[in-house]
């Protein structure tokens, strides 16, 4: 049995051993950039939307929508790169029903250099809302005592983004594969459409823990900024004075009053 | 006993306490997370999305412990280090 899809080597190039999870990391970037660009090639004004074109405008606006919610402000960047994030996992998740594919995000190098990624995108987003020093101060904060306890929880975070994504798609294939030894027919299937939602879900808790990482390190940085947010209980109570009847529309308000 | 046996057994066992201990708290957490929001979405029905996707981040990250288990149930399993080392020993000195 084998834990992850490392040792699997596809074909050997050059003297270079390429193996599955590098292989179908390919498949997917190649599935998700062909289909992005096969999409977008007549986006123009004058030319209709067809059913394709559509559905892509579904998906970004349902992911814009969930950051928006999130991290109350629609920084396009965060869009783009947390929307990728979902996407690559959602779609690397997703290509497990194709037998022979293992997801490569069964690898724990493959969530290791994806959390890599969130752990470099927080400080550059941070920085880039309020400048070296500001994000620098977030590291200090309550107080100078809290300085070695927020690096820590920094790696942590890390760590446990990684193996959050790793245990619950490596688990989902390492069931499947004990349950054909034991019950071949049946509950194969049954765990493999359990591995599915588990891995659109882990895509999504991935995708939103990288927003709310960013969205606090830029908020960190801005809050000793001119810009208040509306989570201060007098706005909020002034705002829902406009409208108390009723509490729907007051929650929209708060949403859209939010710089 | 030899080295070998020794270490499958301590592995084995430990695999298996592993899961035992680390499934039981993230059940139960899982379970009170569930009850409450269950009980916050029969109260207000109107926030049931808002809700079920606290939810299910927060099961998620609740579960996320017991996947810690899991994997090092695995590792000690499929991937024990001590297991390879002594093989390796054994090899080279047999």
């Amino acid at each position: 049995m084998q834990l992850t899809p490392d040792q699997v080597i596809v074909f050997t190039l050059w003297g270079l051993e390429v193996n599955a999870t590098i292989f179908n990391t390919w498949i997917v970037m190649v599935l998700l950039a062909g289909i992005s660009m096969i999409v977008t090639r007549n986006l123009r004004a004058d030319v209709p939307p067809d059913r394709w074109r559509t559905t892509l405008e579904v998906i970004v606006k349902a992911i814009q929508g969930q950051i928006e919610e999130v991290s109350r402000d629609s920084a396009r960047h965060v869009l783009y790169f947390a929307g990728t994030l979902f996407l690559f996992i959602a779609l690397a998740n997703m290509l497990l029903v194709i037998p022979g594919f293992t997801p490569p995000t069964a690898s724990l190098s493959t969530t290791v250099a994806l959390t890599l990624s969130v752990l470099v995108a927080v400080p550059l987003f941070g920085i880039a809302r309020g400048g070296v020093w500001r994000y620098l101060k977030t590291y200090v904060e309550p107080s100078v005592i809290m300085l070695p306890f927020n690096i820590i929880s920094e790696f942590s975070r890390g760590i446990s983004l990684a193996i959050r994504l790793y245990g619950n798609v490596m688990s989902g294939a390492v069931i499947a594969a004990i349950l054909l030894s034991i019950a071949p027919f049946f509950f194969p299937v049954v765990m493999n459409m359990l591995g599915l939602l588990t891995g659109l879900i882990q895509a999504y808790i991935f995708a939103i823990l990288a927003t709310v990482y960013i969205s606090s390190a830029t908020a960190a940085s801005e809050s000793s900024a001119l810009i208040k947010a509306p989570s201060d209980p007098e706005e909020i109570s002034s705002i829902a004075g406009k409208n108390p009847s009723n509490p729907k529309a007051t929650l929209s308000e708060t949403k859209e009053d939010t710089p | 006993m030899t080295d070998l046996a020794i270490i499958a057994a301590i592995s084995i066992f430990t695999a298996g306490l592993t899961i035992a201990i680390g499934s039981l708290g993230p059940a139960l957490g899982e379970g009170r997370a569930a009850a409450a929001a269950i009980a916050a979405i029969a109260q207000q029905p109107d926030a049931a999305p808002t809700l079920s996707r606290t939810l299910f981040v927060s099961l998620a990250m609740i579960e996320s412990t017991a996947i810690y288990c899991f994997v090092v149930a695995m590792i000690l399993i499929f991937a024990n280090p001590f297991w390879d080392a002594v093989q390796a020993a054994a090899l080279v000195g047999g």
